[in-house]
């Protein structure tokens, strides 16, 4: 009896073990597709969808540079972005080094079979709690990711491949966000004619933000002057 | 009467006190673009507080149409003052100084006297606005550079790109035209009751004050008076300023969220400009001219 209880507890064990290991290869198969991008820079549109921000589709454009530089510009006009978690690209999802991932089964994700994995920052300091992946094993992608930190709340991306999905580039990303409500003094506003009727006023009250972004060409590993990361 | 018209521009025009509003104007103005040049970031800061803790908000949001929005804001609520000194000083004045009767007894009808006024005191309105639309508009756009425009109100936030602004402010300065000649036209109704302009000009602006008041706040049995009140519809230029958007939350460029609203209250505006200038006519014809 005594055996094949410590058979069975061996062999979860051991299940979990090369769980982990399966996951862990998995995660460093993508980042190693994705690494083959030295830099890139994107040009596409940006969608704000907040309910209560009224904002214009703007086109933006994405700087990155290996490992982590980042830059967001918008080629006129204001930008409106959650603040913190902009994490816009999939390289910025797996920008953890110091992890341990964790096989959380399979699910399907628009039609296609996703592996879902937890990342779970090793790092006390780490401002994020956890991140789920669900990724195409077939063709090394990560199709969304789900985010939680400490200080920046959850977020959660959606990734649509297209004709970068070679290079593990997206053609569009939505980033999703929790707001919170809005409401503004009238004595900053001084907007005191507030006609607003209660039905206008609760469709505001939409707890989820959304930012889009809709890409249109990409530059890739043709360098990038770093002063553009500085400015 | 054109030649009376002419007249009273002239009289207009020849009063220092004429040319005191055009000064104010113009200090007010200019004391609020430096503070903002010199602090409009802290302003925005303080403005965008509530946003700013959860989104960043890049940009020149300091932008000349930002600036000229909050001048129009602060400002419209003063130049009405401005416009009495002038519009409650119009037949009253002539009161005052004994030559109402002198005037009457020229070959016009007492009509084409009260309108020949009247346009007069349109004209000085129409050009202290045009003033500030050039100091403020046109000044802050060479000063601070322009850029989309990103708006707080109490509901919700909205952002109008830079190429779809320029002609929200024409609206905006029509309707702000229509404000102040209702302005105009109480002053110059009130003129007439009274043998100097002290009298007029302190019930115009108190009028003007409490309906403010009453606009202002929002307490239930106020709320049901304040659509009939021209102080609630004097602040419609606002709307130009607000933008529909799809059904993906996406600005539409080009459009009014309330349209209706404009025209509803530029017409209350107008009836408020005629039966004002209309019960003026009437009461002048009436009245028994002593002085």
């Amino acid at each position: 009896m005594k055996k094949i209880i410590i058979v069975c507890l061996s062999s979860i064990v051991l299940s979990f073990t090369v769980n982990a290991q399966d996951a862990d290869a998995l995660v460093k198969k993508v980042k190693a597709k994705l690494e083959q991008v030295n830099d890139y820079v994107a040009e596409g549109k940006m969608k704000t969808d907040v309910a209560f921000i009224k904002a214009p589709v703007g086109r933006v454009k994405v700087y990155y540079q290996k490992p982590n530089k980042l830059k967001l510009v918008k080629e006129k006009g204001i930008s409106i972005l959650p603040k913190g978690g902009v994490s816009i690209n999939s390289s910025s999802v797996l920008g953890l080094t110091n992890y341990t991932a964790i096989d959380a089964g399979e699910q399907v994700l628009n039609g296609t079979k996703v592996k879902v994995i937890k990342l779970l920052p090793l790092d006390e300091a780490s401002d994020i709690v956890i991140t789920t992946l669900y990724i195409d094993e077939g063709q090394l992608l990560i199709k969304k990711s789900a985010t939680t930190t400490k200080e920046n709340g959850s977020f959660e991306m959606e990734m649509y491949y297209g004709n970068y999905a070679n290079l593990g580039l997206p053609d569009k990303m939505v980033f999703s966000f929790n707001v919170k409500d809005y409401k503004m003094p009238k004595g900053v506003t001084l907007d005191f004619d507030d006609d607003m009727k209660s039905e206008e006023k609760l469709k505001l009250k939409k707890k989820k933000g959304r930012v889009e972004f809709i890409y249109t060409n990409y530059i890739i590993n043709k360098g990038i002057d770093a002063a553009i990361f500085k400015s | 009467m054109y030649n009376l018209f002419k007249l009273e521009l002239y009289k207009i025009f020849k009063r220092p006190r004429t040319y005191l509003s055009f000064a104010a104007i113009t200090a007010l103005i200019v004391i609020i673009q430096i503070g903002l040049l010199k602090d409009g970031k802290e302003y925005i800061s303080f403005v965008l507080a509530d946003l700013g803790n959860s989104f960043e908000i890049n940009g020149n949001l300091c932008n000349g149409y930002f600036v000229c929005f909050c001048i129009l804001q602060l400002l419209l609520i003063h130049v009405p003052l401005l416009i009495a000194l002038i519009a409650a000083d119009m037949i009253s004045g002539e009161a005052n100084m004994g030559t109402l009767r002198l005037l009457l007894s020229k070959p016009i009808t007492r009509t084409e006297f009260v309108l020949a006024k009247f346009a007069a005191a349109s004209v000085y309105t129409l050009l202290l606005l045009i003033w500030v639309a050039i100091l403020a508009l046109f000044v802050s756009m060479a000063i601070f550079g322009t850029d989309d425009i990103f708006l707080v109100k109490n509901n919700y936030a909205v952002q109008i790109a830079k190429d779809d602004i320029f002609w929200r402010y024409i609206g905006a300065f029509f309707f702000a035209a229509l404000a102040m000649l209702t302005v105009a036209a109480l002053a110059f109704f009130l003129s007439q009751f009274a043998e100097n302009s002290i009298g007029p000009i302190v019930a115009t602006m108190s009028i003007i004050i409490v309906f403010t008041i009453f606009s202002t706040m929002s307490i239930p049995i106020f709320n049901k008076i304040k659509p009939y009140m021209f102080t609630t519809h004097m602040v419609a230029w606002k709307e130009f300023f607000d933008v529909k958007v799809n059904a993906d939350n996406e600005s539409i460029v080009g459009t009014i969220q309330r349209p209706d609203k404009i025209i509803n209250s530029a017409l209350i505006l107008i009836a408020h400009i005629v039966g004002f200038v209309g019960i003026s006519v009437y009461s002048l014809k009436k009245k028994d001219i002593l002085s």
